[in-house]
């Protein structure tokens, strides 16, 4: 289990318990957090649970693969710590995780 | 006017097997997909890429899986229209009309939404102020590429699209290619072809930049880039084109009055009826509870959906289950020599 905190784009912040195994994007979707659509059920095909993450988090993540920074380059406004949230796994490791949502998603 | 049974919204492989569900039961229909190809999804954003869990098939490819289909429902002579979407529709004595955005009509008791995620759209510059220049110096695709000759291009992107282009509008014109990351996405001969015209100065390359504004007025006449260290660059430019690839956009739909949950359609379990009578939902498009976005479920869903789509289409008629295996009427409808 793991506390990871969704800010949305205007600063709202909101603090959900996620088990171990899920994805960020499920910790989201699970728990109606807005701002994270993930149209494509999580496959790496739609960019749309884009994600800015905390810049001290950045690298306690495993490096995203070549395929989600090419699924990043289709993202809306993808910045240096862009990821997809459909692919970074929870565990105890990222207990305590800030990412934030974009204005939009597509 | 098209008069038929039942009218499919979506040629991804869920539609594709409620043609072949409905063909078996005796019904003819039609499918509407808004890409200028069948296989939805499958063929779209991955039509090379492994499946793993289609029953039966231990793996198969986006592609594959779609080829497939469309041999099953052969039989049916279904046509697809492609290239259209569906705009709207209306009750007319008990049917449902269908409109499309090219003005084709179709009349039918049935309407079935495989419709995935929503059409596919062109992804776009996150830029507002790049609306009012749309399809007259901004675009998303290249319909003609002669009327872009001589031009001053900005090609915004790094996968194949933009890298395809961008090496064929340097023939012609003065083309900058701006993209938000250092690495490029193409085939190995496409990445040295694209060195090769930049070290010849064909090719402007501008890295890690994405775009930050454009001139007001009439014209295009220049656009600002950004990098991610905040540097700032003018790039004089007649034309943008932005490939991002494709978003799926839900469209018209949202607005028939079907009950919805974000972007999703909400059904019974029984038949995969909306609220609406004569409109069912089948695929990703669709939510119950427990919902799995797989394939296998979609057609699960085709498969029940079908039944009531007969009950509607045949008052009168009782409707009979029967196995492929052992009905002659089925193996008929299908072609089958014996």
């Amino acid at each position: 289990m793991a506390k990871i905190n969704y800010i949305d784009h205007s600063g709202n912040k909101i603090e959900i318990n996620v088990e171990n195994g899920l994805t960020v994007m499920e910790g989201a979707v699970q728990n109606n957090v807005p701002g994270i659509d993930a149209d494509c059920g999580g496959s790496m095909a739609c960019a749309t649970c884009h994600v800015y993450v905390e810049d001290s988090w950045l690298n306690k993540l495993p490096e995203p693969e070549d395929a989600e920074k090419d699924m990043i380059d289709m993202a809306y406004e993808p910045k240096k710590n862009s990821r997809l949230s459909c692919q970074i796994i929870v565990s105890d490791e990222i207990n305590g995780l800030t990412v934030t949502t974009p204005e939009k998603q597509t | 006017m098209i008069k038929t049974d039942a009218v499919i919204i979506g040629a991804g492989p869920v539609g594709l097997f409620a043609v072949h569900q409905l063909g078996i039961k005796g019904l003819k229909s039609e499918v509407i997909d808004n890409l200028d190809k069948a296989g939805g999804q499958c063929i779209e954003l991955y039509p090379d890429k492994p499946i793993y869990d289609i029953p039966a098939v231990p793996e198969c490819s986006g592609r594959s899986l779609t080829d497939n289909l469309l041999s099953q429902i052969k039989p049916f002579g279904s046509n697809i229209h492609l290239n259209e979407r569906v705009q709207e529709i209306s009750k007319k004595k008990g049917l449902w009309i269908i409109k499309t955005n090219l003005n084709k009509t179709f009349e039918t008791p049935n309407i079935i939404i495989a419709g995935g995620v929503g059409s596919f759209e062109p992804r776009k510059l996150p830029l507002k102020e790049l609306e009012k220049f749309e399809n007259k110096s901004v675009f998303y695709s290249v319909n003609n590429k002669n009327l872009f000759k001589g031009k001053k291009i900005s090609i915004f992107g790094g996968g194949d699209t933009a890298l395809d282009w961008a090496l064929e509008f340097s023939k012609n014109s003065k083309v900058t290619l701006i993209h938000r990351r250092d690495e490029f996405r193409g085939a190995p001969h496409t990445l040295a072809e694209l060195k090769k015209l930049k070290k010849d100065g064909k090719i402007l390359i501008k890295t890690p930049f994405q775009i930050k504004s454009v001139n007001n007025g009439r014209d295009l006449q220049e656009i600002e880039i950004k990098s991610d260290d905040d540097k700032i660059e003018k790039i004089p430019t007649d034309i943008i084109f932005g490939f991002f690839g494709l978003i799926m956009q839900l469209g018209p739909i949202a607005k028939w009055g079907l009950n919805m949950n974000k972007k999703t359609i909400e059904v019974n379990t029984e038949n995969f009826q909306t609220n609406k009578s004569g409109i069912f939902a089948i695929g990703d498009i669709c939510n119950y509870p427990g919902k799995l976005k797989l394939i296998l479920s979609g057609f699960h869903e085709a498969a029940l959906a079908s039944v009531e789509c007969f009950k509607r289409a045949r008052p009168n008629e009782k409707y009979r289950f029967q196995f492929t295996t052992s009905s002659k009427e089925i193996q008929d409808r299908l072609g089958v020599k014996k």
